[in-house]
């Protein structure tokens, strides 16, 4: 308790005197720590923006598009990392002795070639091998629209947008409109929990199982079709005869983003693999064996024994993963894609100069946001916990 | 043994060392410390900035700390032979051969548009001599200050001849290529802006990916200095199939700068570029200035070499400093037909960067 003291204290004493300098030495080169640069107008544009913005929003407003531009890339690896690392976990144990070595190669491949390298090399092979956007345009472009639908382009893949066309906003749309989906799929989701929990309670009664399949397809797709027809959904399609230069209308999915959500996913995907590989192993083969002896399938046996078990070992590094993603997207300025790191640290520090600020807010970007994903994810290994009665 | 084990570690939980909950989140751990890595950072940077007597540190460490570019070809690049040779490094080399009398005494810091201003402010190099632009909130607010121009520029626009455009204002929803950390970019935004036109900017941080992105026709044009797209096109295989476009968007008065606060230095660097053209406007080359210094009989051409008056004792130099400058890299005119000018690959035109005895902007203050 005593040492314990003595170093909080140490640490305190040395935390201050790093204040006290930093403080003396930002007074001596007349600097001084002020935030108002937050309010002022930015002066720059950012290619993808989720929210409206030009370059007379303030710093304050590009430092959110930045975050929000982070949030996505990271949201969007985390759930393909996922899919590929329990897929590649699972796979590294398969008995078909080519799948269990290719399994073994990619994940010794992209975990050791450090995460820079493979954002740099996807984005230079896509720049590099995908046609030019000028290819689709004009009357008669060299390569027409996929199904009349998608672009692909070394600037980036754009598909058709949907849009409603009678919802709130009327012809013009507005977010309103999305909120509605989100709602609907939200509800979808509670809706197929309640379903399945029913037949959980059935099959505990009675021993036999309702088919929920298609009344759990009927509560995601009926509410969807419903909205769609009331707020006259209809896509706005990519127009190659709108512009000289680049493809007009549509959704366009940039090149930057589309590199740096591949290999972040292919990288941590690698690490997760072993995981996955690890949790399984940590479960007792009696289990799988018991399971059989019960007659349940093999894939039975890995979905309903093998993996609920293993999840207790996979959880906790799977959140050192999810953060690992986070934060790794900070080196999206190496191919151009506007993360907070690239609008708030990057260009906003140097147009107004406001390094130690900046360098403050983005460490307190990070850390909440990391902190945010640990939360989240306790709770879930929480409810994973075997439950000790 | 066992019980041994147990109580050290409980020894070393109980001084704090171990915290249980830390060893559960290894996470927490690592951000800690970036934090205090972090703040450890900040602090040094800012207890470099704070020193003063630049001169004094140059002397005493015996070598220039110049920040450049990281490679634009005539105005900082490596030659064959690794030595680093171009319009901003002739600058570095005058200065060193005033203060040190050796021109090769120079440590070029290769910097970023992003990284430029904190290698500066946090003294890690002396003098940044890197084709930045003169603006009053860099010379104010970030403290600096501009010693001088260098060389008047401005914004232009580099495009595929295939294209077909034939003026920036057609380019309404190209994408383009950008050096982020720029006036540029500011520059850019207004220009669209103004002209009601929309355009995708590509964010890049150095001019070698600005070049590879645009070759790769991942951006329709290429925007920064004029100069710097005349250096960039001179080194394309086809410099013939690329067109710069006439309009030049802003004013990029381009010059040295050094830290807010160290006039003495400021006042080295500053009379030391002003020297360089002085000696174009009164004849004075690297060939003749020896012969000149002992001949002349030009009251100014006396003063700035140092056979007269005490002109090098007033910025705490020696009488020959200027001469040293003039020897090693050559007057104004020298420096820029050497790396820059119309004889070589990137064939700038003087225009603007005449002396104004010739129509263009460049006069120096008299030395006296």
């Amino acid at each position: 308790m005593t040492l314990q003291v003595i170093a909080a204290i140490l640490l305190a004493l040395a935390l201050a005197y790093l204040y006290s300098n930093l403080a003396a030495n930002l007074r001596a080169a007349g600097l001084n720590i002020s935030f108002a640069f937050l309010g002022s107008s930015a002066g720059y544009d950012i290619n993808q923006t989720l929210i409206e913005y030009d370059s007379q929003a303030s710093n304050f407003r590009a430092a959110i598009v930045g975050i929000l531009n982070t949030l996505l890339v990271a949201f969007l690896a985390c759930i393909t990392a996922t899919v590929l690392g329990v897929l590649a976990g699972v796979l590294r144990l398969s008995n078909n002795w080519l799948v269990r070595k290719l399994m073994a190669v990619y994940v010794e491949i992209f975990r050791n070639i450090p995460i820079l390298i493979w954002i740099i090399i996807i984005f230079t092979i896509m720049t590099a091998v995908m046609p030019g956007a000028r290819a689709y345009l004009g009357e008669d472009p060299e390569r027409g629209l996929l199904g009349g639908l998608f672009a692909f382009t070394n600037r980036g893949v754009y598909t058709p947008a949907p849009i409603f066309t009678t919802g709130f906003g009327g012809a013009e749309g507005s977010g309103l409109n999305w909120l509605l989906v989100i709602a609907a799929l939200v509800a979808s989701f509670f809706g197929t929990r309640f379903m399945t929990a029913r037949a959980d309670k059935i099959q505990g009664e009675t021993g036999v199982r309702p088919n929920t399949f298609f009344v759990n397809l009927a509560i995601w797709f009926v509410p969807l079709i419903i909205l769609a027809f009331l707020l006259g959904l209809s896509w706005d399609m990519p127009d190659p005869l709108a512009n000289r230069f680049n493809l007009r209308g549509g959704i366009q999915i940039g090149a930057p983003l589309i590199a740096l959500w591949l290999a972040l996913s292919v990288y941590t995907g690698a690490f997760i693999a072993e995981n996955v590989r690890a949790g399984i192993q940590a479960v007792s083969k009696g289990q799988t064996e018991a399971a059989a002896a019960l007659g349940i399938r093999p894939r039975r046996v890995m979905s309903l024994v093998v993996l609920p078990q293993a999840l207790r070992v996979i959880i906790p590094p799977l959140i050192s993963q999810y953060l690992n993603i986070t934060k790794n997207s900070s080196l999206a300025i190496a191919v151009g894609y506007a993360d907070v790191t690239a609008t708030l640290g990057g260009i906003t520090l140097n147009q107004t100069g406001r390094a130690i600020e900046c360098v403050l807010l983005l460490m307190a970007f990070y850390l909440i946001i990391s902190l945010s994903i640990s939360a989240v994810m306790n709770v879930y290994n929480n409810s994973m916990k075997l439950k000790e009665r | 043994m066992r019980v041994f084990l147990q109580r050290i570690t409980a020894g070393v939980q109980s001084a704090g060392f171990i915290h249980p909950k830390v060893v559960e989140n290894q996470e927490e751990v690592k951000m800690k410390k970036s934090i205090i890595l972090g703040a450890l950072t900040i602090a040094g940077l800012s207890a470099g900035a704070a020193a003063a007597g630049t001169l004094d540190d140059v002397k005493a460490r015996g070598t220039l700390n110049c920040g450049v570019t990281t490679g634009l070809v005539g105005f900082a690049a490596p030659d064959a032979n690794g030595e680093w040779v171009g319009f901003d490094v002739s600058v570095c080399r005058a200065v060193a051969a005033a203060v040190l009398g050796d021109a090769t005494a120079v440590e070029f810091v290769p910097t970023t548009g992003k990284t430029r201003f904190t290698a500066l402010s946090s003294g890690e190099i002396d003098l940044l001599a890197r084709n930045t632009t003169w603006t009053f909130s860099r010379d104010t607010d970030l403290k600096f200050d501009f010693v001088g121009v260098n060389y008047y520029d401005g914004q232009g626009f580099l495009v595929p001849k295939a294209l077909g455009v034939s003026s920036a204002k057609d380019l309404d929803g190209a994408t383009v290529c950008i050096q982020t950390g720029t006036t540029t970019e500011l520059n850019l935004a207004d220009f669209f802006r103004a002209n009601n036109i929309s355009y995708e900017p590509v964010p890049i941080e150095t001019n070698a990916e600005g070049t590879q992105q645009y070759l790769a026709g991942a951006c329709d044009t290429y925007t920064t200095d004029a100069s710097g797209l005349a250096s960039t096109r001179a080194t394309f295989e086809n410099p013939g199939d690329h067109v710069l476009l006439p309009e030049i968007v802003s004013k990029e008065p381009l010059g040295p700068l050094v830290r807010h606060g160290d006039n003495e230095w400021g006042d080295i660097v500053r009379w030391t570029l002003n020297a360089l053209i002085t000696a174009e406007e009164l004849g004075v080359s690297s060939t003749n200035v020896a012969e000149m210094a002992t001949s002349t009989t030009n009251p100014e051409v006396a003063r700035l070499l140092g056979t007269e008056g005490e002109l090098g004792g007033m910025i705490g130099l020696d009488a020959d400093w200027a001469k040293r400058a003039i020897e090693s890299e050559g007057n104004y005119g020298e420096i820029f037909a050497k790396n820059i000018g119309e004889e070589t690959p990137i064939g700038l035109a003087r225009g603007l960067n005449a002396q104004w005895t010739d129509g263009g902007l460049l006069y120096s203050p008299p030395f006296r």
